[in-house]
């Protein structure tokens, strides 16, 4: 049951080569102005509702992908050594039709859409991205959930051999991540596959990643291969690492703080030296669509 | 036409090493430390530090501050075991990464936090800030001290001693770089187990002295 949600925008707010030419033009003239501007204070913040998606350039070189490296361009540098053909993701737990599912047979069954959703990092960041991709419930539908499921588990690959990060024990590998069934099945929860109409770049997830934009940008888990569905709530990577920073939920809340980084504001990438920071809304900008989601729920005690 | 020998020094390359670095003058050393924060600021207002260039300057200037301490420490060591004199340069090495706290700091203060509200806020909440702020704390006294009307004013006794505060100060520095990371610290630990080492080698110095050959065993 695909196009449950229309963008706020649409395929004409993505227009980013010229969006990104202007914004380089008044880098530049900043600097020209020379560095006295550093002395000028930054007061006022930027408003949150600019939904200019960022450019290409900033959506595939600046990306948390600990499997290829901790540092923002590690993805960009290394991740050009994945595979991503063959492709299949496992699919099981409590599903009528378990087993491996090809890649390309998803691709042929699912409905492609574009969805510009906002990408809020914990790290107090964000990103504007123009997405192509189809709605997860859709995928957990061909494989026919079964009743008495009531999480969703997610597995990102697993191989060494072509994730130089891995050979790091920056985290528990391979990484998890975890939904309810609820947010797993919401109309915005989507696997893209795309970016601005092309084939999503390795770093940022190919060939298939989660997409959840009110939650922070850990939980839209990478290169997916494996999704079992479950009774019980299942770990969660950085949850695991840190559960006093990092929970199950982590749905955007700027009421919410986090241990390292106040999450009241963001940085919007591409605002170049001085960007202003802006307001972090609640549920990054989705609460009319998902608070319903969480009736009753204290947000942070279980945020 | 003569082949290639080593230059007419008695014993050993260090030594050459030694005489070509006498002719290195400090002030070069300052005219460099001054000039790559101000190439990084020109690479983060063109692009050249990625498209966020705010953290990526920080995080330069708070690496190159924390290497430059690192360097510092090893001076000592070097001498001893190796015989390498960089002793002239010490104090503008100090001075220098001293200016790229202050530099990492004043980044942090203008271009990331930005409110004034949220700076006192985070010094207090933030651990990891907290801990980059008592390291920025205990440097202050040393680099303003760094100057020879200090040291005559204080006494080079009272001098040496309160300038054993960069030992603290290089701790609290790899502490706050290795609570800000996220995941598994891995390369805060690298440099953690460097400067253990490089403090260790202080601890004992009659021991150290007599693995150089220099004293009878100590008992
Ligand atoms: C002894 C003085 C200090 C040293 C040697 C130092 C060093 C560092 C290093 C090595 C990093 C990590 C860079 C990277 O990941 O590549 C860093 C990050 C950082 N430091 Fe410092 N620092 C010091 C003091 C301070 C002070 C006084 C503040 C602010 C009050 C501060 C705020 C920060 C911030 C905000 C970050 C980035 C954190 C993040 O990206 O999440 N530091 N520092």
């Amino acid at each position: 049951m695909a196009h449950r949600w229309i963008n706020d925008l649409t395929a004409e707010d993505a227009t980013p080569f010229s969006a990104y030419m202007n914004r380089r033009q008044i880098m530049a003239g900043l600097a020209g102005l020379g560095l006295g501007a550093i002395a000028a204070p930054a007061a006022a913040l930027a408003p949150a509702g600019d939904l200019t998606p960022n450019s290409w350039e900033e959506i595939t070189t600046y990306n948390n992908f600990y499997e290829f490296g901790t540092d923002k361009g590690d993805p960009a540098r290394y991740a050009d050594q994945l595979t991503t053909s063959p492709w299949s993701v496992t699919i099981d737990g409590m599903v009528d039709r378990p087993g491996a599912y090809d890649f390309a047979t998803i691709m042929d069954r699912m409905t492609m859409e574009e969805r510009i959703y906002r990408l809020r990092c914990v790290e107090a960041w964000s990103m504007v991205v123009p997405w192509n991709g189809f709605e997860l419930a859709d995928l957990l539908n061909l494989a026919g959930v079964q009743d008495g499921a009531r999480f969703v588990a997610f597995e990102t690959l697993n191989r060494p051999e072509e994730m130089p990060g891995l050979r790091s024990p920056i985290l528990q590998w391979p990484y998890v991540e975890g939904l309810r069934l609820d947010e797993a099945m919401h109309p915005l929860t989507i696997m893209a596959t795309g970016i601005y109409g092309k084939t999503i770049p390795n770093q940022n997830g190919a060939p298939m990643r989660l997409v959840v934009p009110w939650k922070y940008g850990y939980k839209s888990i990478k290169s997916v291969v494996r999704i079992t569905l479950t009774d019980t709530q299942p770990p969660t990577s950085w949850n695991r690492y840190s559960s006093r920073e990092y929970g199950f939920y982590s749905n955007v809340n700027p009421n919410v703080d986090h241990p390292r980084w106040s999450q009241a504001q963001e940085r919007r990438i591409g605002g170049g030296l001085f960007s202003r920071k802006q307001p972090t809304l609640m549920f990054n900008g989705y609460e009319e669509e998902v608070a319903a989601l969480y009736d009753g729920m204290d947000l942070a005690e279980y945020h | 036409m003569t082949a290639w020998t080593w230059p007419n020094i008695t014993d050993r390359p260090v030594n050459w090493l030694n005489a070509q670095l006498r002719r290195l003058p400090v002030w070069a050393l300052y005219a460099a430390g001054g000039a790559w924060p101000a190439i990084l600021l020109y690479m983060g207002a063109t692009g050249g530090l990625g498209v966020e260039p705010i953290t990526a300057l920080e995080h330069e200037l708070g690496k190159s501050a924390l290497n430059l301490l690192v360097f510092g420490l090893a001076i000592t060591p070097l001498r001893r075991f190796f015989g390498l004199n960089l002793m002239r340069f010490r104090r503008a090495i100090g001075v220098i990464a001293f200016a790229y706290v202050g530099f990492h700091l004043l980044v942090w203060l203008v271009l990331d936090v930005q409110s004034p509200a949220l700076i006192w806020a985070d010094i207090v909440k933030r651990p990891y800030v907290t801990v980059g702020m008592a390291g920025f704390l205990l440097l202050s006294p040393l680099a303003a001290t760094s100057n020879n009307w200090s040291v005559r004013r204080l006494g080079a006794a009272a001098w040496r001693r309160l300038h054993r505060l960069v030992y603290p100060a290089v701790l609290v520095a790899a502490l706050h770089f290795m609570i800000l990371v996220k995941g598994f610290p891995v390369e805060p630990l690298i440099y953690l187990a460097v400067i253990v080492v490089l403090l260790l080698l202080r601890l004992d110095r009659r021991a150290v002295a007599w693995r150089a050959g220099g004293l009878p065993r100590p008992r």
